[in-house]
């Protein structure tokens, strides 16, 4: 026996990692994408009318911070932001605590993005109200990842509304970058491969162990980026996160010259490959500023998809039928 | 009048290698004789057990746990921590010494031990090897084995220099003391919160590779070979709760080679896995940290062949608050010195058939020879009356809201277990019994 007693459950309208959702799930969630993006804007401002949804944010964020704040806005709710720069926190309150006084406020879920890993399984189990992970150190990033879904499916003419084991099938999504650091790597590498396509990761062994293997049975790792290139629909690039770096040795001008995506390397390998990036982008590191701005290019249009899948999050969680 | 008869047990002594039905008599806090079932009934008795059904053994014995005073008496007390070793059936525990200030001085050593602290059962202490366990100075190896230092250790933290851990190693053979190492190369293992390893990939946590074990424990081991062909010395290496096959396999070789090397392998560690961290269960936290399957077998294979040389829980009692925390951030440590039994009878013994008498050996014979005592661990007459009783068959579950530690960190609780204490005696006064202590 390897194994003994388990943790108690989460709220079934939180959202911790991609692995807690089924594919119905899935489907669901980009149904009420399209549903409440197809709805006039007075309509969908009543779906969460009155009701109370706190951001605690533990890190600096740009476009997920804003993203949730402005899909909950938009369905009509009541947000308040905590970080942990202008709160108790930093005079060294627990989470636990931070989230009891939440819940003690009103706060109906709670969107958590916090630089410990499982930090929103915590926070899950010591509420017990609907948490949404908005990135959890080094470990997920799931609304990016249904995000990236549905930007891909959109871009490649697939239906938008609904999800199976196979819409995937025949698309091939290279990820390529600092895997080791990366929750956006993580969540998509997992959910991915469940929705039919093949996920190859690409990068050098210290940003990229053999351990990335074990996040889905069908992943693949190449470490040349061209070989990886040729067989690519999705080119996914990642931010070197030189944050998390500690211990480990990089050679920039090395990585740049093996692994930067260029417009050189697009037309040589896969004219025709969607590029996205979750962002923050390092232009000229990980990829070439022309091929950011580029045709091929779904970046922006990902930034889009976020608020739009994060409001069929919202109501999710807060258990509404849109 | 004699002070006390059990009846009918299965008696079971590894030292004397004993393993019959008998009757044993208590006399003065000390075994006084061990005969045939029905051999005393002429005497006039005060007290007396009906054993039947039950293995009778020497009280167990762990080298290693934290009882937390003092300084951090919200974890547990040596009252309560002792309470919870006795209904475990231990009759002596070694008290670590990273205590809130370390027991690094006589007096605090001296304070430890004293009858004020109310211990249950016979508690021994192993002061720290250095100075506040900064790696740094030698604490006084003399005076504090004169004290009662039954071993040095800096448990929690490695000795990582090596003129400090040679000094350690050579000092403690003049006392003919073991120091016992807590095996870790920090320098590898900053940021790191579990095992090295998938889970740890897929739970986006910075793992400790086996080597961060396995480096320390050759180092130390070259250590030992230098010093007895420079010295003359036969120091003596004790390796605490080892987890990877790796450094095993070293301990094995070394032993093979006839130098000094005890080590200890924690329940959890041939019982669970890193897969009992998914979900962030900071319960199953500790350090050393869970390990694959591959190196969980490999400590049930060191201890079937004998490499490893004793059980010891490291029962490391943490607050709930303290473990409500981020994963990165909550304290290492699990209890464990009420499910030791249970485990190792489940696993060892039913699942990988090693004898009842082994265990009895790895849990009571075997750490009384590590730490030199000479009356304890075995049911010799004249030894002291340190008696566990249990059910060896019996199937129960562990429920850690009725443990008597302090603390209820624990990856065990509602947990199957084989083997019940059913009594522990210890020095002849009967400190739990059923479920209760007295």
């Amino acid at each position: 026996m390897t194994t003994e007693n388990t943790l108690p459950a989460h709220h079934p309208g939180s959202l911790l990692s991609v692995n807690h959702l089924s594919i119905p799930d899935v489907s669901e969630i980009l149904a009420a994408t399209a549903r409440i993006e197809a709805m006039p804007a007075p309509e969908r401002a009543k779906l969460l009318a009155g009701r109370r949804v706190a951001l605690l944010f533990y890190e600096s964020s740009t476009r997920t911070r804003t993203s949730f704040e402005l899909a909950a806005k938009s369905l009509g709710a009541t947000t308040t932001l905590v970080s942990d720069k202008s709160s108790s926190i930093e005079k060294g309150e627990s989470l636990k605590d931070t989230g009891i006084t939440l819940r003690a406020l009103g706060a109906e879920a709670i969107i958590l993005r916090h630089n410990a890993s499982g930090a929103p399984d915590l926070l899950a189990r010591m509420t017990g109200l609907p948490v949404l992970n908005a990135g959890d150190g080094m470990h997920e990033h799931p609304s990016q990842a249904l995000l990236d879904f549905r930007t891909m499916l959109t871009r490649l003419g697939l239906d938008a509304a609904s999800a199976s084991e196979t819409c995937l099938k025949g698309v091939t999504v290279v990820i390529t970058g600092d895997i080791r650091h990366s929750r956006v790597a993580r969540s998509n590498a997992m959910l991915l491969p469940r929705l039919g396509a093949r996920v190859i990761l690409c990068g050098p062994e210290p940003l990229l162990p053999r351990e990335a293997l074990s996040l889905h049975p069908a992943i693949e790792i190449e470490r040349d980026l061209d070989r990886a290139l040729s067989q690519a629909s999705v080119a996914m690039m990642l931010r070197i996160q030189k944050e998390r770096l500690a211990g480990l040795s990089l050679d920039l001008a090395a990585y740049i010259e093996g692994y930067q995506l260029t417009e050189a390397r697009i037309a040589a390998h896969a004219p025709n490959v969607l590029v996205m990036h979750p962002g923050p982008m390092i232009r000229g590191l990980e990829i070439q500023s022309e091929v950011a701005d580029g045709p091929n290019s779904a970046i922006e249009e990902q930034v889009r998809h976020g608020l739009a899948i994060r409001t069929a999050l919202l109501v999710r969680a807060l258990g509404v039928n849109a | 009048m004699t002070d006390l008869l059990i009846r009918n047990a299965h008696v079971i002594d590894p030292a004397t290698s004993l393993d019959a039905q008998k009757d044993v008599l208590v006399r003065e806090g000390r075994i006084s004789a061990i005969e045939h079932p029905g051999a005393f009934t002429t005497l006039e008795i005060k007290d007396t057990i009906d054993a039947a059904g039950l293995a009778l053994a020497p009280g167990f014995i762990d080298v290693h746990v934290h009882l937390r005073e003092p300084g951090q008496t919200w974890k547990e007390t040596i009252a309560t921590g002792t309470r919870a070793a006795a209904a475990g059936g231990y009759t002596t525990v070694v008290a670590m010494p990273n205590t809130v200030p370390v027991n690094d001085t006589v007096e605090s050593l001296t304070w430890m031990l004293a009858p004020e602290r109310n211990s249950a059962i016979n508690l021994l202490a192993m002061p720290a090897a250095t100075q506040g366990s900064l790696g740094e100075h030698l604490t006084h190896y003399e005076a504090l084995a004169m004290g009662g230092a039954v071993g040095f250790t800096d448990d929690g933290k490695p000795i990582l220099d090596d003129h400090v851990m040679r000094a350690a190693l050579v000092t403690a053979a003049r006392m003919g003391l073991p120091v016992s190492q807590h095996a870790e190369d920090t320098r590898l293992t900053g940021g790191c919160s579990m095992h090295a390893g998938p889970v740890a990939f897929r739970l986006g946590l910075r793992g400790m590779t086996v080597e961060a074990e396995s480096n320390i424990v050759e180092r130390d081991i070259a250590l030992l070979r230098e010093i007895e062909s420079d010295e003359g010395l036969r120091p003596h290496l004790h390796v605490q709760h080892v987890s990877t096959a790796k450094a095993l396999a070293a301990i094995r070789q070394a032993k093979q080679q006839g130098l000094h090397v005890t080590c200890e392998a924690a329940p959890h560690h041939f019982t669970l896995t890193d897969d009992a961290l998914e979900g962030y269960n900071t319960n199953a936290k500790m350090n050393p940290p869970l390990r694959a399957e591959t190196d969980r077998l490999a400590v049930i294979e060191a201890i079937l062949d004998g490499t490893v040389d004793c059980i010891a829980t490291d029962h490391a009692p943490h607050a709930a608050h303290e473990k409500e925390v981020e994963f990165e951030r909550a304290p290492n440590g699990i209890t464990g010195i009420e499910t030791a039994l249970g485990l190792a009878l489940r696993v060892l013994h039913r699942q990988h058939g090693l004898p009842v008498a082994h265990i009895v050996a790895l849990m009571s014979n075997n750490p009384a020879k590590i730490i030199h005592l000479k009356d304890r661990g075995s049911l010799k007459a004249g030894n002291y009356a340190d008696i566990v009783l249990f059910d060896p068959a019996a199937e129960w579950t562990f429920a850690a809201a009725q443990s008597l530690s302090k603390s209820k960190n624990t990856p065990f609780d509602q947990a199957p277990m084989l083997g019940r204490v059913h009594a522990t005696i210890s020095e002849g006064r009967v400190v739990h019994r059923h479920g209760t202590a007295r």
